[in-house]
């Protein structure tokens, strides 16, 4: 349980990481707030050469909105987002999400934009920037690239960013009126969910109809799925009881979870259903 | 500069300590092999038991999950750290004492810090709250109960020590 040996190196200047990152490419590793990378190199499931710790980096923990923008630097910890006054107005999901990472001893150190590069199946935050349409500021020799979270994150442990690319700001935007909530169900508190939802709905103030709803999946899939056939069954209806079951029963049915150790493919679906109908019952009951 | 082996300075309990120490020396062994404080305790090392949390500028961090070379320049305050004097115990150690909070004591180094920056941050704590507070940390023998009642116990007391603080 010690990690095998690499090269350090702990650069202040993001200049500096990008040009290191070009050199070593895929031989590299970024050390963030090390939460799923350490563990990773105990169990010699990585190898990398040379780690690149970011953890000395300026710049990389701003938090700051803009026009009612949420823009998040990848280096913020996850306990100071979850804390602070600006996420919970700005991206109030954010924070309900935050308090299903892991425990507060690992979101001490976690990172925002470690969790997101990581893009572990059951991760809460690629849910989120997934049904927040965030977008993710990459950065690497050849310049700057704006990635939508929806082309982002493309399966088990994968993103779309290049081996010489670093994360370095998130985008985060909630519609304005729209009321968003993150449940999920795991075996233990901060343990990985079994599954979990990311909601967002607008209730249109005079007919009370639902106008937009927005729900994303996380544990049922190689990563976080927009759940499109669940949000189309409610939309533009009443949030009755029955059009909460309806849309739940949808979700179950357009996912494939896995089977594991933890849970059957059955399981999750069942879980999965009841946790949209909660969820949308949550954000819809005034 | 990329390296294998870097000097660092370490402040551990308000003392200073400087090596130079391999890059990928776990921040864990570090105290216990290099530094000879072995109160701090190892269970999985992958940051699911919560033994090996200490204080890194105060706030509860595990140790097993950063190398020692990150710690530089950083204060470390591990449970060797938390009573006020030689012979004196830390109001939480003393209700762990009185409710029987421990057995093995293997888990309670990893309590202690768990819990002290949150009963700094929360000086009422419901249950509730006190459970989700150490439901990052194992414990094998008291079934998490007399841990409840220590914690509460300890809250009444440091609120008697430093009213209204």
């Amino acid at each position: 349980m010690k990690p095998p040996p690499f090269k350090y190196v702990r650069p202040s200047d993001l200049n500096e990481v990008i040009s290191l990152l070009s050199q070593h490419g895929e031989e590299a590793r970024l050390l963030a707030g090390g939460q799923s990378l350490v563990p990773m190199l105990n169990f010699r499931l990585l190898r990398p050469s040379v780690l690149i710790d970011l953890n000395a980096v300026t710049h990389m923990d701003s938090l700051a909105v803009a026009d009612g923008t949420l823009l998040i630097g990848s280096m913020v910890r996850q306990r100071t987002a979850e804390r602070s006054p600006d996420v919970l107005i700005t991206a109030p999901l954010v924070v309900q999400a935050l308090r299903h990472v892991g425990h507060f001893q690992i979101r001490n150190r976690g990172t925002m934009g470690g969790s997101l590069m990581h893009s572990a199946p059951a991760a809460e935050l690629p849910g989120v920037a997934l049904l927040l349409e965030a977008q993710m500021v990459l950065r690497s020799s050849r310049g700057e690239r704006v990635i939508q979270a929806s082309d982002f994150f493309c399966g088990p442990f994968t993103t779309a960013a290049d081996p010489d690319e670093i994360l370095t700001e998130v985008r985060f935007h909630t519609p304005p009126g729209a009321r968003t909530t993150f449940l999920e169900v795991a075996r233990r508190s901060g343990d990985f969910a079994l599954a979990g939802v990311a909601a967002l709905a607008r209730i249109d103030p005079e007919t009370r109809v639902l106008k937009e709803v927005r729900l994303a999946a996380i544990g049922v899939s190689g990563g976080p799925v927009r759940l499109f056939q669940a949000e189309a069954v409610v939309t533009g209806r009443y949030a009755t009881p029955e059009a909460l079951r309806e849309s739940g029963a949808a979700a179950a049915d357009e996912v494939t979870p896995s089977t594991d150790l933890h849970a059957s493919e059955d399981y999750r679906k069942r879980l999965l259903n009841v946790l949209v109908a909660r969820a949308l019952a949550e954000i819809t009951t005034l | 500069m990329i390296v294998t082996e870097r000097a660092v300075s370490v402040s551990v309990n308000g003392a200073t300590y400087a090596r130079t120490i391999p890059v990928r020396l776990l921040l864990s062994d570090f105290i216990r092999n290099e530094l000879g404080l072995t109160g701090t305790h190892l269970g999985c090392e992958h940051g699911v038991c919560g033994c090996c949390t200490i204080l890194l500028d105060g706030q509860a961090v595990r140790s097993c999950l950063m190398f020692a070379v990150q710690a530089d320049g950083h204060e470390l305050i591990t449970v060797e750290g938390l009573a006020p004097a030689p012979g004196q115990l830390h109001p939480l150690q003393e209700a762990f004492r009185q409710e029987h909070a421990l057995q093995c004591g293997y888990c309670t180094p990893g309590f202690l810090t768990t819990l002290i920056p949150f009963l700094e941050s929360n000086r009422d704590p419901s249950e509730l709250e006190i459970r989700q507070a150490l439901s990052g940390n194992l414990c094998r023998c008291t079934g998490y109960q007399n841990i409840v009642k220590a914690v509460q116990r300890a809250a009444r007391e440091m609120r008697t020590v430093e009213p209204g603080r």
